[in-house]
């Protein structure tokens, strides 16, 4: 794995998909320094499914302490699509019972890659735009 | 040993008696340039005359946590007593180079950005210590950032009341109906902080928080 030294030149880069399962018996740590070792390597990353809240407030925490120690790392883009919560009672509850079984937001997606290589991540609530640095 | 046993039955009992007379912590939080220094300026400048910290156009002018204590807040005829914290912007990403375009030199923009990161880890390790949060959105940018998401959801997590703030309401473009409804669940308040303009519903909502904790 690359770290660190080609990361400020982008050379290329490619997209990796990480199914739920990869993850999904690792603490929070370890699903953490995946994550960052993934996209330290110069991949956008596809999660499926989503990390728990303070998981996704402990990776930006990470990743600034990344950037302090490795060079040309200047951080990641970072966004998160999910249901807009309007299944009604009945649609909640499967999604709550579905999410206790697999452990995770299953209709989530989450997408992670290094800021030299995605300049900006445009959101709405129903789609992702991933602008590319030249 | 029994006097020992006396002594912590009656500070148990003095400290329960005045829990609520503690000040309320109240945090500002939000992304980088948002304007959440300049609320709380604005808010410590009303109230003991005195501000917390600079602004600037340069992102990440807030690098530390900034404090101050025991500002009464009058609304209405009531008072409340905060200890108002300033958090530096919450960022997922910090270049160096971006501060080049300020004019600022190579080794203080590097100084700068080596500041910014520590200060976002500062801010994240102090989400568990607030009483209330006012997360300050910038009215005129897109609210669907996974940083504003992400804090909302840690305060959620942890049951502190939440306040979303759209600030920069004197701008042309500034939206807050698409705050109000990136997050429908929570009060939204236009305000311009520059300009304090809307303090009141500001203070009122605060205050309406407050009573909750």
């Amino acid at each position: 794995m690359k770290r660190g030294k080609d990361i400020g030149k982008i050379k290329g880069f490619s997209i990796q998909f990480l199914p739920y399962s990869e993850i999904k018996d690792l603490d929070s740590n370890n699903r953490i320094k995946k994550i960052l070792s993934i996209v330290l390597g110069n991949n956008i990353l596809i999660l499926q499914g989503r990390l728990k809240t303070e998981e996704e407030a402990r990776l930006i925490g990470d990743t600034m302490a990344m950037i302090e120690h490795i060079k040309d790392f200047k951080g990641i883009e970072l966004a998160v699509i999910s249901g807009n919560g309007n299944e009604g009672i009945w649609g909640k509850m499967k999604k709550g019972m579905a999410n206790a079984l697999s452990g995770g937001d299953m209709g989530a997606i989450t997408i992670i890659g290094p800021a030299t290589i995605v300049k900006e991540m445009k959101r709405n609530p129903k789609k992702i735009e991933l602008l590319l640095n030249k | 040993m029994v006097i020992k046993i006396v002594t912590n039955f009656f500070s148990r009992i003095f400290s329960n008696m005045f829990k609520h007379k503690k000040d309320i912590k109240l945090g500002f939080y939000g992304p980088p340039n948002a304007g959440k220094t300049s609320l709380a300026n604005r808010v410590c400048k009303d109230f003991t005359g005195e501000e917390i910290g600079s602004v600037s156009k340069i992102p990440h002018e807030t690098r530390n946590i900034q404090f101050k204590e025991k500002v009464e807040i009058e609304y209405k005829g009531k008072k409340m007593i905060f200890k108002m914290i300033d958090t530096p912007g919450i960022a997922t990403k910090i270049d160096y180079e971006n501060f080049l375009k300020y004019k600022m030199n190579r080794k203080d923009a590097k100084k700068r950005a080596k500041e910014a990161t520590q200060g976002v880890i500062e801010s994240i390790k102090w989400l568990d210590d607030m009483d209330v949060v006012v997360i300050v959105l910038d009215a005129t940018e897109n609210p669907y950032n996974q940083v504003n998401i992400t804090i909302i959801g840690n305060l959620v997590a942890r049951k502190i009341p939440v306040l979303i703030v759209a600030n920069k309401i004197d701008k042309g473009k500034a939206d807050v109906k698409k705050i109000e409804s990136a997050f429908p669940e929570y009060d939204v308040v236009g305000i311009s902080a520059k300009y304090g303009k809307n303090l009141e519903e500001f203070y009122e909502s605060v205050f309406k928080l407050s009573k909750k904790i």
